[in-house]
């Protein structure tokens, strides 16, 4: 059952991350040519392969009590942080995650901006670099971390390398920004299943076992889903309450 | 010294995000887990309770433009 939820939350949190590097990539490319934006991206992607060789490897020898509880309060910070950006999204106290909204912007900036003498368009590689660079290593720690702490970072890796085949793929054949993806539903709900994760392997490394052992998980995670979904309710709410009258409640900004 | 504030900056900003508060306040309660977990009193409870409490009062706080 574990090993079903640690594939499931790789592949959502690795897509999210991925649309949003593709995003980048796609408004480099489509506006300053793709040589230098996929130089950017096989660099980045040659960066994050030394930097998973390093890490993955030191990640198995630190006993795994140790491990969990590290990770787990890694994960638990990092999920309820996740999760709280997720619940005021959905409740419109936050803009929704806009990749149309984004890419125009990217692609803008991307045309105005000087070109360089030579042969490589060092502004493409950049950003390309940047992009594909800070969102691959969110993909690296939560595959490092769900895979070190379950005992199979491989197992969490064809989560993530499923996403990947699936966005880039995706990607290549629309050549257009995955604005389709429900990415704020899918942000919701990694934000449960990281918060579920970090207070799984925390409690557990930090000494104790819960009852029930496996099973828990889905009592967590059912616990973490109801309260999620009540806050985003309770927060709707009070958005409506406090909207003058006339005015509409749910009105949201793009977020940049 | 530019790259390594930016380093940390981002590690920041990805981990601990827009509330510290939170982070500290998981870090305690894993502690406090921790400790109770030498003696016979159940613990496996704690970090839930404090977590939908942490994220409660964070939400709280936000939607009244504090957080």
């Amino acid at each position: 059952m574990s090993a079903v939820f640690l594939v499931l939350a790789a592949f959502l949190a690795s897509t999210v991350e991925m649309v949003e590097a593709l995003t980048i990539v796609l408004a480099v490319g489509l506006t300053r040519g793709w040589r230098s934006a996929m130089i950017g991206v096989a660099a980045a992607l040659l960066a994050l392969a030394a930097v998973v060789a390093g890490f993955g490897p030191a990640l198995t020898l630190v006993p795994i009590d140790a491990l969990r509880l590290l990770v787990g309060g890694l994960l638990l910070v990092f999920g309820v942080q996740w999760l709280r950006k997720a619940v005021l999204r959905a409740s419109g106290y936050k803009a929704l995650h806009d990749e149309d909204a984004i890419f125009q912007r990217e692609a803008e900036e991307a045309a105005l901006a000087g070109r360089t003498r030579g042969a490589l368009d060092w502004y493409s590689f950049t950003l390309a670099f940047k992009g594909v660079f800070l969102e691959g290593l969110e993909v690296a720690f939560i595959v490092l971390t769900f895979g070190s702490t379950q005992g199979s970072i491989p197992l969490a890796a064809v989560g993530a390398a499923a996403a990947f085949v699936l966005v880039a793929g995706t990607g290549a054949l629309v050549h257009r920004p995955l604005s389709r993806v429900p990415e704020n539903s899918m942000k919701f709900a990694v934000g449960v299943m990281l918060t579920t994760f970090g207070t799984f392997w925390g409690v557990e490394g930090a000494g104790v076992s819960w009852p029930g052992s496996d099973l828990a998980l889905l009592a967590i995670l059912a616990f973490v889903l109801a309260i999620s979904l009540g806050q985003v309710r309770m927060l709707r709410w009070l958005r409506a309450r406090a909207a003058p009258v006339g005015e509409p409640a749910m009105a949201m900004a793009v977020e940049p | 010294m530019k790259y390594i504030e930016g380093f940390f900056r981002f590690w920041y900003d990805f981990i601990v995000g827009d509330d510290w508060r939170v982070a500290a306040g998981v870090v305690v309660a894993l502690a406090v887990t921790a400790a109770l977990a030498r003696t016979s009193v159940p613990a496996w409870w704690i970090v839930p309770v404090v977590v939908v409490s942490l994220l409660s009062v964070s939400l709280w706080r936000a939607a009244r433009g504090r957080g």
